[in-house]
């Protein structure tokens, strides 16, 4: 069965490595701080001026001065930090945060990604999200594998505005985790009860396919 | 250096129509309310603000776009806000939309005297269309110029009567920057207190960069996304 976004996010959280710094964009990516791996120990950072957050707080603590880049109310956790919004982006651009998982609209068999503008409707901006793709080592996109009109957003070109070339490494979607490496989507697994042909169906980019793929381990 | 003025009215003395400000804050977070409050009154035209968002309709940067007062806004997002996108849409209100990071180091740049600088954000994009390309390490990078401003306006926590200036948390985000790059900057603070109260250990604004210092009679801080967990 297809994975719900939860599901997305805890695959992801299988991808954190104790005493890494990570950057969690809006929407599936938030989620992934709710499914650290037991042992493991990682610090989120919010590009606008924190280090060390820690959950939502309790209702009628909430602290006005104290939001994530979502503009959601948030907690810290035991060393923390605040710093300014350039010294945030120095972290981010000097490669000092070691993972960045974002959403997507499309992302394509290079690498590139689009998630900030869609063409005649209302540009709201890109906000940290070009900065963040243009620098970050690591880069893992969590999204849907196709958009509302059921077309694939795994695509050989995007077809929207870029927000930053050739940069994503792993994509986590409902149905399959892919690396892209070569100018290819590898498929790497499936979720629990997917096959195989279905991931091909809803791939659009270019997509190689190992004998075995082995189911995603979520438990 | 005594830089304390009384009121907002004395604080934001000499904006006038057509000016460039920057604004600081992150969405509603550590925007400088009062001094918002007194252009609205003032009723100056024409301005073109620097500010990471446009604030929503009836609050923060928003209620500039309201009145019409804003020519020309400079963001990384501005996605809250009804009235702005009426504008924007209608061609009434020139946006220049600037990656996040970048935003923050043009700013910084534009104080610290740095005319332009390469970053690698926004490279094959939209952003990097007219903008020098030079690789560095490999790696394509794009020219990005400096930011200064007329007026900064930035809000903090707790300032003294020489503009030293202390943040509380993720309010501090754009102020610190904005501070540097305005010709003339302006601080409202939730508490004004007499130089030598404050820690110089724990300064972040050097009153260098500050040249008008007022106490914001009162701060709403709306919230914009309230998100609470239940407690059990």
């Amino acid at each position: 069965m297809a994975l719900d976004k939860n599901g997305i996010a805890k695959r992801i959280a299988q991808e954190l490595q104790d005493g890494w710094y990570v950057n969690l964009g809006i929407g599936i990516p938030t989620l992934v701080a709710n499914y650290i791996p037991e042992g493991i120990e990682v610090e989120f950072q919010s590009e606008n001026g924190v280090l060390g957050m820690g959950p939502f707080p309790f209702d009628g603590e909430e602290d006005p001065d104290l939001i994530n880049a979502g503009k959601q109310t948030i907690t810290t956790r035991d060393g923390a930090s605040f710093f300014d919004s350039a010294t945030s982006f120095a972290m981010i651009r000097g490669q000092h945060v070691q993972l960045t998982v974002l959403g997507a609209m499309e992302v394509s068999q290079n690498g590139d990604i689009a998630n900030w503008k869609i063409p005649g409707k209302m540009v709201k901006g890109m906000g940290g999200a070009m900065d963040l793709v243009a620098s970050a080592e690591n880069i893992i996109v969590a999204m849907m594998h196709r958009n509302k009109a059921g077309e694939s957003k795994i695509l050989k070109a995007c077809t929207l505005p870029l927000t930053g070339v050739g940069c994503v490494k792993k994509v986590v979607t409902e149905l399959a985790v892919m690396e892209i490496k070569e100018g290819k989507f590898y498929l790497l697994e499936r979720a629990p009860g997917v096959s195989v042909e279905e991931i091909i169906a809803k791939t659009e980019g270019d997509l190689v396919v190992p004998d075995i793929v082995p189911e995603m381990n979520l438990n | 250096m005594n830089k304390v003025v009384k009121n907002p009215a004395l604080a934001l003395a000499g904006i006038t129509d057509g000016m460039t400000l920057m604004v600081g804050g992150f969405g509603l977070c550590g925007i400088p309310e009062n001094s918002i409050a007194q252009l609205v009154q003032m009723g100056v035209k024409n301005l073109t603000c620097i500010s990471n968002n446009a604030g929503v309709d009836d609050f923060g940067l928003g209620l500039l776009l309201q009145g019409k007062q804003v020519k020309k806004m400079i963001s990384s997002y501005v996605g809250e806000n009804d009235e702005f996108e009426r504008q924007m849409l209608s061609g009434e209100l020139e946006v220049g939309l600037i990656p996040q990071g970048s935003l923050a180091e043009r700013c910084r740049a534009g104080g610290a005297g740095i005319p332009a600088f390469f970053t690698p954000a926004g490279y094959g994009t939209e952003v990097a269309e007219g903008k020098e390309v030079r690789m560095f390490n490999g790696k394509p990078h794009i020219l990005e110029s400096a930011l200064t401003a007329d007026y900064a306006i930035v809000k903090a926590w707790k300032g003294d009567t020489e503009g030293n200036l202390i943040y509380k948390a993720t309010a501090r985000n754009f102020n610190p920057m904005m501070a540097m790059a305005g010709k003339i900057t302006i601080a409202e603070v939730e508490e004004l207190v007499p130089a030598g109260t404050l820690d110089p250990n724990q300064i972040h604004t050097p009153g260098i960069f500050v040249q008008r210092i007022f106490k914001g009679e009162k701060f709403e801080k709306r919230i914009e996304q309230r998100t609470v967990r239940p407690k059990n």
